[in-house]
This record gives structure tokens, C-alpha cells and sequence, in this order.
């Protein structure tokens, strides 16, 4: 029982990690979510304990993460995604007191403590504007792929202005800026404003402190990160590892089960 | 292993029965009216004059109740989307539209549930989303109207002038009465029946101080619904006032034998906002699942503040009626009063947390919650959360979504609980080393 795994099932991608005794990731994975929200946990388990060679016998526990944790088969417990990212986000940058942490459906902003522990935190409410699902809105208006759109957004010199960050209306709106022709730079780039505007608001709910770690599948955008440091006038803690720190911080509070285990063996 | 009310089959206890039983009498009073010439009345709850009507023998009906019955029985959508249909906009009161499409059913009269009313009393309080509610009532209905205007308490007290000024308007009501009724105004009578409401008043406040205990000995958001059917529906009457000594004697009872609503009260909460009746059993087990238990709650205090101390006085009649419809109760003050009210709860309460539900179709009531959350947060270092749905309208409720806000929250709550019990852990060790 020397590992712990954590695994977060989201809306769109299933993301999971393994770490050893002393925290380290010693695999992670990254899965579609799909229509069967119980298989893709057990199946991003699978493939980390391939990949890393650990066999199901050594990991000691399992915290399931995200809208899917209920159904995780092999989680032995569920953390919300809030209390996960809070983890993972200290962990990875233990100077964070605000984490941002946009997904496929949801915006959080999450104010932390010196231990990582949850002060407050704010969401958006049962609409999924000016989240990632309204990149991928833009994103399919346009034919581009969401690896795309961010780099193309920093050649945008003169943003377009959007009505909504509505995800319905996104469509029309985009399209009604291809009539007037306007540059896919330009349009990108007030795509990508207008959420950040909408995300500082949420954030500042909260209380903006640094610093400020974003989190979460849009963070490998760069026009984002752009877009919210501009805005916020800060810049943000971006870890390689930023889709995988819900699933860190499960691993971590799973991890705590397994030494809370070792100790009781060892007294 | 201790035993917990949950334990029995009888759950909600004694107060629950005793409650359900007054509350379906007076349900099968209104459905028999349908049928006679009994006369009857709309009145608000909130901060109303209920007594002035008992002493015409005029049988009180609450469209809000009507509202919430629809509600949590899981009826109210179809009639929703009736009042939508004649132009409602979404995101109108859904008491309103639930109310008013019930009423274009037919639900209302002598093929319905309620009768017909021969008055509509808008005692606005508050909320003058009311005046439109009740004014399309009479409309539709065909009946005559009276507009109580009551002074939005913005001080402390209400000024004398304040004070007369709805005096004079009760005097009016009464004068409408005797028209509608034949009947003479008997001051006495009305004493009788604010004497009723006294005792049930101060039952009220005896049962909501109960749960100061710990464990609390009901749930004074959920539970407090077996409280305010009685206390709103039917105060002035004999009935009431008994059901409150009653409540009071149950509640003692199960204090003084240390139980509990949960297994194990882990977390005592204030909640602020109405409950979403359409899924009020859910939205009770997302609490219930962390042992989050509510000691007190403002919504319960919507027909009156009587915790305060305040109650109908006998010896001031129509002073006393003016002075609860302005003062004492919820929605007829600010919301730095509502704050006080708040804060007043968690102290004395002995609460770890605040939980505001936050209702979509109510803008009036809703607005300012989010200055609520940064108060309590951000000044008072009181743990705050805030989740959104209805009371009415089930399409928005979205469990998934308060139940990860809500087991965020006492994950949290738990989390530093585990720290400061470490750190005196800690300090405790270190102290004993240090002798």
C-alpha cells in the first residue's frame, strides 16, 4: 500500500494521478469522459497503473473527483473538485491564495488559506457562459481546433466586443462578425476577453490575492492566460500538470488515508 | 448507540402530527366554502391582520400558501407555464404565476379547492410584487380590493404619523368588514382573538429558543414548516394557541432526553431564504448527509419575528396589529435589520455557519444576498455559503450542482475544524511538556 490515486471525472475529460508515499506523481492520465461516466474512471485508472507499472494491490486508496465521482467504482471516497483543486493548486504552487479553474462546464473561484485549505469560493450557476464549453462554441463556429484559438487570439489587435458570453448565442454572434469581416484574430480576441471579464467578476466575489494559479483544462490556452493576466493586472501560476490538479489533490487526500493507515498499523 | 427522532417511523414526531391534522382541517374548511356562502378572504402572510377578519367570521385564504401546497406537491410547473402562456416573463415570482394559473384552472371557486373570495386584502409588506399579484387576482375574479399601505421601516422604529397612518387603514378594513359581512365590529371579540395570538406567539418563541440546545431538537428551517403552517394559517385561533402549548410541552420533552434531528449534529446552521419546496425532502438530505442541522432560519420569521419578544397585545389592539405589520416581521425592514436578525441568530444560536438560499424568481427578496455572503464573510469572519434554485418553480433546481457547492462548503468547514482541534492537540502537548 505504498500509493494513493486520485481520479477526476469532468464533464468533458477524465483526468487521473497516481502518487507514491511521498506525493510524487508517478503517473497521470487523460481520457475522454464519454457517455459512460463509470467505465472512463476505471479506465483511466487502468491505463495509469500501465503506464506506471504499479499494480492495483500497491495503490491504498482512491478519492473519486468531479460531477462523475459518485460513479467511480474503485474511488473509496469523494472529494468535491473544489476541495481537490484547492489541494492540488497549493501543492503545486504553495504561495496560491486564489485559484482560478475553468472546465468544460464550469468557472470556479476558489480563495485558499496558508494550508490550502477552502476559505470561499464562487461559481457559475447552472450556465455554462464563459466557460471552456463557449471556446469550443467559438472554436467549432470557426473550424479551428481548441488548440488553435489561443495563439491565434494574441494576433488580435482589435478585439471585437461581444453582447453575451452566452454559449447558445455565441454562434450568431461570431457570425455576424465573419459578415462584417472582421480578422478570426480579432474575433478570437474579443472571444477570449469577454470571458476573462466575466471570469474576474466571479473572482472577485472572492477577493483577488495572489497569487493566483489557474487551473483546469482552459489553462493550456495561452490566449486565456493572456486575456487574465491583462485583466487582472497580475500574472498567474500555469503548472504543465494544470489539467491534472483536481486529480492531484484527490490523489493527496487519498494519500492521507494511506499514511493515516501505515501509522495506525505502525502504533 | 443513542437514539435520534430519525429513529423512529414517527420522524417528524408529535409536532409534525399535531400540525398536519390543524392544517388539514382548516384545508377541508376551504374546500367546504367552495360549496357554501361561508365568506372569505386573500390575505398576505406576511405581516398581516388575520384577526380583524376572524372577528367577521371571514375564513382567511394565502395565495402563497395555496402556492407552496402546489409546490411541494410537486403540482406547481403546469400552472407556471399557464400564467407564462398569458405573458408572465420567466423570471417573475413563481408563487405569482403558480397562483394565478391555478386560478385560470379553475382551480379556484366552486369546482376547486379554495374558494372564491369576497375580499382581497393586500397588506403590501415588503414586497410589492404583491400589489400586481393581488390587484390581477381581483381582476380575474371580479372581487373587490383593499390596498393596505404599510411604511417601509427604514429606522429603527416606525414615527407616530407611521404608526396612525396604518391604524386609520385598519379602521377602513373594518368598515369594508361590517359592509361585506352585516355585522358589527365587536372590539372585544377582537381582544379574544389577539389573546390567541398572543399564547401562540409566545409558544413560538419558547420552541424557537429550544433550539438553542445542543442538539437542536428540530430542524428550525425544515421542521420550523410544522411550526409556520399554524402560526400563519391559523393565528388568532384557540387552535393555534393550543398546538403551540403542545409543540412547546414535545419539544421540551425531547431536549431534556438529548435528542437530535441527525444521528450526530456536526455543524448548527443559520439559513436565510425560503426552502425549494418542489424538492424540500433532496434538498433536506444534502444537509442531513454532513449532520448539518438549522437552529434558526429568517424565512420561518416571514409571517412575524416573535423570538424577539414582541406579540399581539389585547390591551393595544389596533396599535399592536399596526406595529406588527410594520415592525415585527421579516420583510418590511431593511436589509442592514435582516443582517442584525442574522447575526443575532448565529451568535445566541450558538451557529458554525450561514447557508443563504437564493431564490431566482425573486428578485425583490433575493436581491442584496450577495452583499449578505461578503458581509458575513468578509466582516464578520462568519463561514457563508450560497446556492441558488426556487421555491416554486422545479426547472431551477439542478442537484448536482448544490450538492457539490454544498459538500464544498462542509468539506471545508471540516477540514479547518481538523486543523484547530491539531493545533490544540498541539499547544495541549506542548504545555504539558513545558510542566
Amino acid at each position: 500500500m505504498s500509493h494513493a490515486a486520485g481520479i477526476d471525472v469532468g464533464s468533458t475529460q477524465t483526468k487521473a494521478v497516481i502518487v507514491d508515499i511521498e506525493g510524487r506523481i508517478v503517473s497521470r492520465t487523460l481520457i475522454d469522459t464519454g457517455a459512460n461516466v463509470r467505465r472512463a474512471g476505471q479506465r483511466a485508472l487502468d491505463v495509469m497503473m500501465e503506464e506506471a507499472d504499479v499494480e492495483r494491490s500497491r495503490i491504498g486508496f482512491v478519492v473519486g473527483t468531479g460531477y462523475g465521482r459518485y460513479k467511480i467504482e474503485a474511488g473509496d471516497t469523494q472529494v468535491t473538485e473544489i476541495s481537490c483543486h484547492a489541494r492540488g493548486a497549493h501543492t503545486l504552487f504553495p504561495g496560491t491564495r486564489t485559484v482560478i479553474d475553468m472546465g468544460g462546464q464550469d468557472t470556479k473561484a476558489i480563495k485558499i488559506g496558508e494550508d490550502g485549505d477552502v476559505i470561499d469560493f464562487c461559481m457559475n450557476d447552472k450556465c455554462a457562459a464563459g466557460t471552456g464549453r463557449f471556446l469550443t462554441g467559438a472554436a467549432e463556429v470557426l473550424g479551428l481546433t481548441l488548440d488553435e484559438i489561443g495563439p491565434i487570439s494574441l494576433k488580435g489587435t482589435k478585439p471585437v466586443r461581444l453582447t453575451s458570453v452566452c454559449t447558445v448565442f455565441v454562434e450568431s454572434d461570431i457570425l455576424s462578425y465573419l459578415a462584417q469581416k472582421r480578422k478570426i484574430e480579432d474575433i478570437l480576441c474579443g472571444v477570449h476577453q469577454a470571458i476573462a471579464s466575466r471570469t474576474i467578476s466571479l473572482v472577485r466575489r472572492t477577493g483577488i490575492e495572489e497569487e493566483v494559479t489557474f487551473t483546469g483544462g482552459v489553462a493550456r490556452n495561452t490566449g486565456m492566460i493572456h486575456a487574465l493576466e491583462e485583466k487582472l493586472g497580475v500574472t498567474l501560476n500555469v503548472s504543465d500538470d494544470s489539467q491534472y490538479t483536481g486529480a492531484l489533490g484527490a490523489a493527496l487526500y487519498a494519500l492521507d488515508h494511506v499514511r493515516a493507515g501505515q501509522q495506525k498499523a505502525a502504533s | 448507540m443513542r437514539t435520534t427522532i430519525a429513529d423512529s417511523k414517527d420522524y417528524r414526531g408529535t409536532v409534525h402530527k399535531l400540525s398536519r391534522d390543524i392544517i388539514s382541517d382548516w384545508l377541508g374548511q376551504l374546500q367546504a366554502a367552495t360549496k357554501t356562502d361561508t365568506k372569505s378572504a386573500y390575505l398576505m402572510v406576511s405581516g398581516n391582520c388575520v384577526e380583524i377578519l376572524r372577528c367577521f367570521d371571514i375564513l382567511p385564504t394565502f395565495p402563497e400558501i395555496n402556492a407552496l401546497q402546489l409546490a411541494i406537491r410537486k403540482n406547481s410547473l403546469p400552472y407556471i407555464i399557464k400564467a407564462e402562456e398569458i405573458g408572465y416573463a420567466s423570471d417573475n415570482c413563481a408563487y405569482v404565476k403558480a397562483d394565478i394559473g391555478y386560478t385560470l384552472d379553475g382551480g379556484i371557486g366552486e369546482d376547486g379547492t379554495i374558494p372564491k373570495p369576497d375580499l382581497i386584502v393586500c397588506n403590501f409588506v415588503g414586497c410589492n410584487v404583491y400589489i400586481k399579484w393581488f390587484e390581477h387576482c381581483a381582476e380575474i375574479m371580479d372581487v373587490p380590493l383593499v390596498m393596505l399601505d404599510i411604511p417601509f421601516l427604514r429606522e429603527d422604529e416606525p414615527s407616530k404619523e407611521d404608526t396612525q397612518y396604518v391604524i386609520t387603514q385598519l379602521k377602513e378594513l373594518i368598515a369594508k368588514c361590517e359592509d361585506l359581512t352585516g355585522k358589527k365590529f365587536d372590539m372585544d371579540r377582537l381582544r379574544e382573538h389577539l389573546a390567541y395570538s398572543a399564547r401562540a406567539e409566545q409558544g413560538w418563541a419558547k420552541a424557537k429558543n429550544l433550539c438553542k440546545a445542543r442538539p437542536a431538537p428540530y430542524d428550525a428551517y425544515f421542521d420550523a414548516i410544522n411550526m409556520m403552517g399554524p402560526i400563519n394559517a391559523l393565528r388568532g385561533t384557540k387552535e393555534a394557541a393550543d398546538f403551540f402549548d403542545a409543540a412547546v410541552e414535545q419539544y421540551e420533552h425531547i431536549v431534556e432526553q438529548g435528542l437530535g434531528v441527525v444521528d450526530d449534529e456536526r455543524f448548527r446552521i443559520v439559513v436565510e431564504g425560503p426552502p425549494p419546496y418542489p424538492y424540500y425532502r433532496n434538498f433536506r438530505g444534502l444537509f442531513e448527509a454532513w449532520g448539518a442541522v438549522a437552529v434558526q432560519s429568517t424565512y420561518s420569521t416571514v409571517g412575524g419575528t416573535w423570538e424577539n419578544g414582541f406579540c399581539h397585545d389585547p390591551e393595544r389592539p389596533l396599535e399592536s396589529i399596526a406595529e406588527q405589520m410594520i415592525i415585527h416581521n421579516l420583510c418590511n425592514r431593511s436589509m442592514i435589520e435582516r443582517y442584525k436578525q442574522i447575526h443575532q441568530y448565529i451568535t445566541d444560536w450558538h451557529a458554525d455557519a450561514l447557508v443563504i438560499h437564493s431564490v431566482k424568481s425573486c428578485r425583490l427578496f433575493s436581491a442584496g444576498q450577495g452583499d449578505m455572503r461578503e458581509h458575513f464573510i468578509r466582516d464578520l469572519g462568519i463561514p457563508t455559503l450560497m446556492v441558488e434554485s426556487d421555491l416554486e418553480d422545479p426547472r431551477y433546481y439542478a442537484e448536482a450542482q448544490l450538492k457539490n457547492r454544498i459538500d464544498a462548503f462542509f468539506e471545508a468547514l471540516t477540514y479547518k475544524r481538523l486543523r484547530s482541534t491539531a493545533a490544540a492537540e498541539a499547544a495541549a502537548a506542548a504545555a504539558t511538556q513545558g510542566d
